[in-house]
């Protein structure tokens, strides 16, 4: 499947753009509603971007009144992003989501702008799985030394997919040396978060067998398909879609030709080669 | 309202004016919008493409009128002829045309939409401020209008009782909102996306973020901060 980072694409205000994915991922979803961090909240750099939003949105209470109705009514499967600053929120959440026509949570574990849940990534997965039969989905950082650990603490609880990877927490800074973003550090997107995002989904998929969202600075077909090489089932795009509204449409029709240029006779068979070239190098001393 | 689209166009000339630079690239099926709209173009080399509003749109063409201050622009400005450039718009809100006694008032580079807007109301009056006379070469988009050179201040020269339409610094922005409470001013922020995808060009007005992209950036009458 190919979806949208959450955070990357306003189904309401793009359904044109959101009708040409597999499954739209909203916004994070907060108990309270956030008006988001004080402008500037992007910053271009050489490589990527920074951005601060701040997770805005109406708040809970809203979105299930409001937007969640008028996001399943554009007929694309919504996944839910769930935010919160404790496991409790979180779970309330999920218990007010929906089973009958939401099509999957995803757990928003890691977003860089926002003071974190106390509670580690397992303990809300948990919290989350006592109150929700819809698949939860857990949105992890590119932080931990160990992705692998995060993933099987994460499946050990009732997790049935991971998504990867969320921004990287960056700083850059304007000509008079101050943060360029009002908050200061921002989430780091864009072309250079690829090679992390390549590195932790190979690593999570040597940890699990759980599908995997994969994604992380994709802008073309091939770059999808590297990602499925690591072990990613599904893919999202986040910061290509602010430069081309039309990218789900032309990564789709680049991966046929990228899969054939990598000489593989179908995507399937190129699900997880990344791996077993490994295997084979090590077995080959 | 027009749809926008996203497609290479090719760059017809690249005219330095002032300090500042003159894009043209080529129209073809690209519909240019209502005045006050603005285009989002590729900055080759760039991750992110960058937000103009249409400064003309002469028969196949559209003009874009920028400052080269930022990599990005730097990178629209050293295009050539002949080059291909992806162009997304028309996007976000333009000025309101219904105003009986229109004043166009810019200020610097903020001039860029006002000569597609004089057209688009049959050449009203026009005041134009610059910070010195080289940056006043770029008044020759607007034949007609009355130029001021700082010190002077387009506020010092503004007319009263007039439906105004302005762009500039929000400086000037803000003083002449003082004088013209009801004016519709077009203003600016940092943009990735100019579709309302990324929620990065949030500016306050009346107490609330919203998307400058999408609620703008021309706003009347709002206390835009």
């Amino acid at each position: 499947m190919l979806l949208n980072a959450s955070g990357c694409l306003d189904a309401l205000t793009a359904p044109e753009v959101a009708a040409e994915l597999d499954a739209f991922v909203t916004k994070t979803v907060t108990p309270d509603p956030r008006p988001g961090n004080l402008p500037p909240r992007i910053v271009e750099t050489d490589h990527g971007m920074l951005n601060a939003i701040g997770l805005a949105n109406p708040g809970r209470a809203a979105f299930l009144e409001t937007t969640l109705p008028r996001l399943l009514a554009l007929g694309v499967p919504i996944w839910v992003s769930v935010g919160g600053f404790s496991a409790a929120e979180y779970a309330e959440t999920c218990l007010q989501l929906p089973e009958d026509t939401v099509a999957c949570v995803e757990l928003n574990l890691s977003c860089p702008n926002v003071d974190e849940a106390p509670e580690s990534a397992a303990q809300i997965v948990a919290a989350c799985r006592r109150e929700t039969s819809l698949p939860l989905y857990a949105k992890l950082s590119p932080h931990a030394w160990d992705v692998g650990e995060t993933v099987r603490a994460v499946e050990g609880v009732g997790a049935d997919g991971i998504s990867l990877v969320n921004t990287l927490r960056g700083l850059t800074l304007a000509p008079d040396l101050t943060p360029a973003l009002a908050r200061g550090a921002g989430g780091y997107s864009g072309p250079a978060l690829r090679p992390v995002a390549l590195a932790a989904v190979h690593a999570a998929r040597r940890a699990t067998s759980l599908p995997i969202v994969g994604m992380g600075g994709v802008g073309t077909g091939r770059d999808v398909l590297e990602l499925i090489a690591c072990g990613a089932n599904h893919v999202a795009l986040g910061t290509v879609l602010f430069v081309d509204p039309d990218a789900p449409n032309r990564v789709r029709a680049e991966l046929d030709a990228a899969v054939r240029d990598a000489r593989y006779a179908t995507l399937d068979d190129a699900f997880c080669a990344a791996h077993d070239r490994v295997a084979n190098t090590v077995n080959g001393f | 309202m027009s749809r926008p689209t996203r497609a290479p166009r090719r760059v017809a000339a690249v005219e330095a004016l002032g300090p500042y630079t003159l894009l043209r690239v080529e129209r073809a099926g690209t519909d240019p919008g209502v005045p006050g709209q603005f285009f989002m173009l590729e900055a080759p080399g760039r991750v992110l493409p960058r937000p103009m509003s249409l400064c003309l749109a002469p028969r196949g063409e559209l003009w874009f009128l920028f400052e080269p201050v930022g990599p990005g622009t730097r990178a629209l400005a050293a295009v050539e002829p002949g080059d291909e450039l992806h162009v997304f718009g028309p996007l976000g809100t333009g000025f309101r045309l219904d105003v009986p006694k229109p004043l166009l008032v810019g200020g610097g580079i903020g001039i860029a939409p006002l000569p597609y807007l004089a057209l688009a109301l049959d050449r009203p009056p026009a005041l134009l401020g610059f910070r010195s006379e080289r940056h006043a070469e770029a008044a020759t988009l607007l034949p007609a209008a009355d130029v001021v050179i700082d010190p002077v201040l387009v506020t010092d020269a503004m007319p009263a009782r007039r439906d105004v339409l302005a762009c500039g610094p929000e400086p000037m922005l803000r003083a002449v909102r003082e004088l013209a409470p009801t004016a519709q001013l077009a203003w600016e922020a940092p943009m990735a996306c100019g579709y309302g995808a990324c929620y990065g060009c949030a500016v306050e007005v009346d107490g609330e973020l919203v998307r400058l992209c999408v609620e703008g950036p021309v706003l009347e009458g709002a206390s835009c901060s």
